[in-house]
């Protein structure tokens, strides 16, 4: 599975959205229906599935489907 | 004005029923809720079993989302709040909002989120606590969802006093709508105790009945042969009225809360004081403020834990306080088939109580076998008794020594 897909997934079973509307320009809060504490346990789901490490300076920009999957990216690459 | 409360919808999720329906016609089969632990290993523990609710589902009222969300005992009080509701008939769209409140207690509250929780934070630090943790784990928070779901903007908050909670929240509950606080309250208990560390500390207390070869036969309540409680889990949860409220809309009334009686005992942490001293003041107080004769109480729905020391001095308390119409009454304890739901017993056996009234039917005390010296009353032994039952009184006496007791009566 490829990492966007993985998010996609997360993003899914926490949520309890169905697949078609996590699109890559989807808001958690403002087209996903997240809560903060539902951004706090997604950006926390990607630390665990991840095995990094997200401050929570970070954790603040990740706000949508895309932004989250570029982060991860990069912080992927980095630690290559 | 003189404002009275009258029952006017009921839900109830217990080992024998997940319905009141399912629940009533359990009761009157005498059927038994009692068997091995299936929510985790029990290998481990001195007591094996408990009194779980079967088939548990909230498909219809929760989605998956919400569910995660919650503890068990918050997901269970979600369905009965639900079951009340619809039985009520109330079209929330019409009722006034601010005048509709919710008083819904849990004795533990989410201790099967706390394990989890702290497993994680065990195995893997602080930062993998989930953000829900709090709000799943606060023995408030069933109020609080309910309201929310609802829109119930009046009165919210819940009991806490051990296995007297929900008498505790539904006593508030009347007493907010005759103070004119609220036309409308959804009250009760809701409880989900069965797992590794709420077993493990009832273990240790020597609370609970080891009869691990025949789990059937543990809950017998006045029994000679009683060892201890079982565990139970569930919900009960009531819509109260005010009664023009109530007659306004044409809504079917169950029954009058009539008298609510708190004390302590001031005792001791878990005995109960010598001769229910404190659940005599506590019963004596119901009858007082429902301004009943106290030879009028027809049913009393026993606390009936099925420990040695609860059931002595509950017969002792009824008898010291009722005298000759003691051996009148019919008694039961409804444990014997459901266990013991701690902070939402109060709620389920005042459902049995209303249920009582309205049929005309005592549920029995299941497992009674061997007369003991100390419990001599009718406890209507294994089989359900008809008489007209015009009052009950509903007993729950909690760790901490908190006593409550209801009065609920025919609603003529």
């Amino acid at each position: 599975m490829s990492l966007e897909e993985k998010v996609k997934e997360i993003i899914v079973e926490k949520l309890g959205v169905a697949a078609d509307k996590v699109k890559e320009d989807a808001h958690f809060i403002e087209d996903l229906g997240a809560d903060s504490l539902d951004t706090v346990e997604l950006v926390m789901a990607f630390e665990e599935e991840f095995g990094v490490e997200i401050p929570d300076e970070d954790a603040q920009e990740i706000t949508t489907v895309k932004a989250a999957i570029s982060y991860l990216r990069k912080k992927m690459d980095q630690a290559d | 004005m003189h404002r009275r409360v009258v029952v006017t919808g009921m839900g109830a999720m217990t080992a024998i029923g997940n319905s009141v329906k399912a629940f009533w016609e359990g009761l009157l089969q005498g059927k038994n809720g009692v068997g091995p632990i299936t929510h985790f290993d029990p290998a481990q523990f001195s007591t094996r079993f408990a009194a779980e609710v079967k088939n548990f589902s909230f498909d219809g009222i929760l989605d998956v989302r919400e569910s995660n969300r919650m503890d068990r005992y918050t997901q269970m009080a979600m369905v009965a709040a639900h079951e009340a509701l619809q039985d009520s008939g109330m079209d929330l769209e019409k009722i006034d909002h601010d005048m509709a409140g919710v008083v819904v207690g849990s004795g533990i509250g989410g201790i099967q989120s706390f394990e989890t929780e702290h497993g994680k934070y065990i195995e893997k630090g602080p930062r993998r606590v989930s953000p829900y943790f709090v709000p799943q784990m606060i023995s408030d928070i069933a109020a609080g969802q309910i309201s929310i779901r609802y829109g119930l903007k009046g009165p919210n908050y819940a009991t806490v006093s051990a296995c007297a909670t929900a008498s505790h929240a539904i006593g508030d509950a009347a007493r907010l709508i005759k103070y004119g606080d609220a036309d409308i309250m959804v009250t009760g208990g809701s409880e989900a105790p069965i797992t590794p560390m709420g077993l493990a500390g009832f273990c240790s207390m020597k609370a609970l009945s080891s009869r691990n070869e025949e789990p059937g036969k543990a809950s017998r309540p006045f029994d000679r042969e009683r060892d201890g409680f079982v565990m139970g889990e569930g919900a009960g949860i009531l819509v109260l009225e005010e009664l023009e409220h109530a007659r306004k809309r044409g809504a079917n009334i169950y029954a009058e809360i009539r008298g609510i009686g708190f004390t302590a005992d001031a005792h001791h942490v878990t005995a109960p004081a010598p001769g229910g001293e404190g659940a005599v003041r506590a019963m004596r107080r119901s009858a007082e403020d429902g301004k009943l004769n106290l030879n009028e109480v027809d049913y009393i729905n026993a606390h009936g834990t099925s420990t040695p020391y609860n059931d002595k001095n509950e017969t002792a308390a009824i008898k010291a306080l009722f005298g000759d119409h003691a051996y009148k009454m019919n008694i039961s304890s409804t444990k014997s088939m459901i266990g013991h739901l701690l902070g939402a017993a109060g709620a389920v056996e005042l459902i049995v109580s209303v249920l009582a009234i309205k049929h005309n039917i005592i549920p029995p005390t299941i497992n009674y076998e061997f007369p003991d010296p100390e419990c001599d009353l009718n406890y209507t032994p294994n089989v359900p008794q008809e008489r007209r039952v015009r009052n009950a009184i509903s007993n729950t006496f909690g760790f901490g020594g908190h006593n409550a007791c209801i009065l609920v009566s025919k609603f003529e």
